[in-house]
């Protein structure tokens, strides 16, 4: 049993795509692109049927990669019960995306070089998930960040995907870089980035009281899952990152990449959990990214972005579990949002290439009878994300939102009241494209088969995936709390429920009320509609310093003044101040020459005679 | 009767370098420039033999032999490059010859 064989098979499919791509025919690259993810997906299958049921970590040593006085870093990987549940939906929503995308990208140019990213960001997540060690992680972490900047910019010629793109890879440096330092002051406290090893470490360690080096350290980790899992400060990369084809802000911004924050945090749970302090920290920042993102997913007209900000909200809410300590419930509410997110998406996807690129919600309307499978579709992936009892977001989002019940009164209330915010928003979104009459001007079909057959799969997970008890598996690792208290419960469906109520009533039976709404509510609604004003505000604050002390300090002073004029202008001002002394020496004349000759032989005598000779 | 101390040879012979020093620095025709280094040679090699004889050393004189062969073919190409210089210019005026620089 290899497990580098998971991660190889895409390196695989990558590098043939990418290097002889362009000339191979589209049914082999699709076969390479497809059949690589395939071959994993099955590869991880067969790898946890055999180590079923997985009680301890299994982890395989290839070489040593870093030996560097007392730090020793080794090309580690290990599966446990959390790497497992992230080891399917990578492969596996993973796959049905690579299926998908056949029938998606099927008449967009570079078909070669969207599935070589694609397996490169397979590749990378996997590396990311199966890492034993933080620099490793750290790999995988930097490499899907690449993979998604990739991809987001994939219509290069178009200047808003490259601008998204650079947002996309700018706005997440700013949190790896944090990352970085939590890295280092890791090494600088354990000696060791070894998950293990951190652990046992951390455990002779008393839980810190205040706010100590732990409640640091683990929040410069946080501070790269801010970038990466979009949320507050840094989420505003992944609206704009919607510029990437469809299936990619399936897989990558919606499904795995941004779930990456969350896993880190449970895989570093033996840290939070030492420091108290900044685990209310990471349950406040999720708290609030989830309910700034379900309100400004009300406002949104294109599809794409409502579901954009949902994912923003929902992984708010995932980092309110793993805030309040309940990392199974988080890991549990990152795998049913995988399955129901990515069909939203992919739902979104199918819609727009059936309305030939049209994204605008306005445009839509009355498509049920045109395209039955993603309506049905794309209805039950809705339900799940209301949280709709008896579908999969019901129970990991009851998990999250009874563990902060037992945290904390406000923390539940306002999670429960953003639960029905999403119901509202995803359900506007959803009788705006398929009820009423049709507004657009593109003549809608229904999706081939490749894009219809992962709909409805996921749709089958997005419907059941909450009864495969993610809490329960992952028990050992962390132990569930037992919440008696159904409040919580009832509390939060209620609130689902009336928010699917709210919207059928202000779309589907009274349209024409929203908009008297929305001039009533005026100033609000056109502040929630601008984003309230975030983008703008980094602009004047973050952005606008930043490029002026580039252009004015940097720029000017340092490049220009500095180092241009300074430095390398200085040398040859100096050389030329010599050489135009020196020119005097070269006349042309030879009587000139042979003065010069004279004097030298004198010099060399005058010199032998002042030190003495050879003897 | 006492033979001429070794002294005088070496005066004579810095003598005559001296003389051809000064002759290839003010001198004006290129060929009489071009006598003054065959001074300078054979003065220089008036002290070799000097010193030959002095100490009763073969070294010396073989010296001489290597500058004289030098000389010789130092002559031959010097007078083949003078004569050039000469139809070129039509002039062996040592400052009119000064197009040796870039």
């Amino acid at each position: 049993m290899n497990l580098w064989l998971i991660v190889f098979f895409p390196l695989i499919g990558f590098l043939l795509n990418a290097l002889w791509g362009r000339r191979l025919p589209k049914a082999v690259i699709t076969i390479i692109g497809v059949g690589s993810v395939a071959a994993s997906f099955i590869y991880v299958l067969a790898v946890l049927s055999k180590l079923y049921p997985l009680n301890t970590p299994y982890s395989q040593h290839y070489f040593t990669w870093i030996q560097s006085g007392f730090l020793n870093v080794g090309f580690d990987l290990v599966i446990d019960r959390l790497s497992a549940v992230m080891l399917l939906i990578v492969t596996g929503v993973g796959l049905l995306i690579h299926i998908y995308s056949i029938g998606y990208m099927e008449h967009e140019g570079g078909y070669y070089r969207f599935f070589s990213y694609l397996n490169l960001f397979t590749f990378f997540m996997l590396i990311l998930v199966l890492a034993s060690n933080l620099l490793l992680l750290f790999v995988g972490w930097e490499g899907v960040g690449l993979c998604s900047y990739l991809l987001v910019s994939f219509y290069f010629h178009e200047t808003w995907a490259t601008n998204s793109g650079n947002k996309a890879f700018i706005v997440n440096r700013i949190g790896d870089f944090g990352f970085s330092l939590g890295i280092f002051l890791a090494v600088a406290m354990f000696r060791t980035l070894d998950f293990g090893k951190m652990a046992t470490a951390v455990s002779a360690l008393p839980v810190e009281a205040g706010f100590g080096t732990l409640a640091v350290l683990t929040l410069l980790l946080f501070a790269g899952a801010t970038g990466k899992s979009a949320q507050i400060p840094l989420y505003v990369w992944l609206p704009d990152a919607m510029a990437a084809p469809t299936p990619v802000s399936a897989l990558i911004h919606a499904a795995t990449m941004v779930t990456a924050g969350v896993y880190m945090v449970a895989r570093l749970s033996f840290l939070y959990d030492h420091a108290p302090a900044a685990m209310e920290i990471v349950a406040i920042v999720g708290l609030f990214t989830a309910v700034l993102g379900a309100t400004i997913g009300i406002t949104q007209n294109d599809i794409k972005k409502v579901f954009a900000y949902s994912t923003v909200s929902q992984l708010g809410y995932m980092f309110l579990g793993v805030g309040v300590g309940a990392y199974s419930a988080g890991i549990f509410h990152l795998m049913t949002h995988a399955f129901f997110k990515a069909l939203l998406f992919l739902g979104a996807g199918s819609i727009i290439h059936g309305l030939s690129g049209e994204q605008d919600l306005r445009h839509m309307g009355g498509l049920r009878k045109a395209m039955p499978i993603t309506f049905v579709t794309l209805g039950i992936a809705s339900l799940a994300i209301s949280g709709v009892p008896g579908f999969s977001g019901f129970f990991s989002k009851d998990a999250i939102l009874a563990a902060a019940y037992a945290h904390a009164h406000w923390m539940f209330w306002v999670g429960a009241t953003t639960a029905g915010i999403t119901a509202f928003y995803v359900f506007r979104a959803y009788f705006l494209a398929f009820f009423g009459d049709y507004r657009g001007h593109h003549h809608p079909h229904e999706s081939p088969l490749t894009m219809t057959v992962p709909l409805m799969l996921l749709a089958a997970l997005s419907f059941g995936g909450g009864y495969f008890n993610v809490p329960a598996w992952l028990a050992a690792m962390y132990p569930i709390a037992e919440h008696e208290n159904m409040t919580p419960v009832i509390v939060s469906a209620t609130f689902g429920i009336i928010g699917i109520i709210i919207a059928a009533f202000l779309y589907v039976f009274r349209p024409g009320t929203a908009e008297s709404l929305k001039n009533a509510a005026g100033g609000l609604y056109k502040l929630v509609y601008n984003k309230y004003y975030v983008d703008e505000l980094y602009q004047a604050a973050v952005v606008k310093p930043l490029k002026g002390i580039a252009r004015v300090v940097l720029w000017k002073g340092v490049d220009e003044g500095l180092v241009d004029s300074g430095i390398v202008n200085g040398f040859g001002r100096a050389i030329r101040g010599w050489g135009s002394v020196l020119r005097h020496f070269q006349s042309g004349s030879i009587r000139n020459y042979a003065t010069w000759v004279l004097a030298g032989c004198l010099l060399v005598i005058f010199a032998i005679g002042l030190f003495g000779g050879g003897r | 009767m006492e033979h001429v101390p070794l002294s005088w040879y070496l005066i004579l012979s810095a003598v005559l370098f001296a003389l051809g020093v000064a002759g290839f620095i003010y001198r004006k025709s290129v060929l009489t420039v071009f006598m003054s280094i065959e001074l300078m040679l054979n003065a220089v090699n008036l002290s070799f033999i000097s010193f030959s004889y002095e100490l009763q050393r073969i070294d010396g004189q073989i010296y001489s032999f290597f500058v004289m062969v030098v000389a010789a073919a130092e002559a031959a190409v010097g007078l083949a490059i003078i004569l050039t210089i000469f139809k070129n210019r039509g002039t062996l005026q040592i400052d009119e010859v000064d197009s040796m620089k870039l």
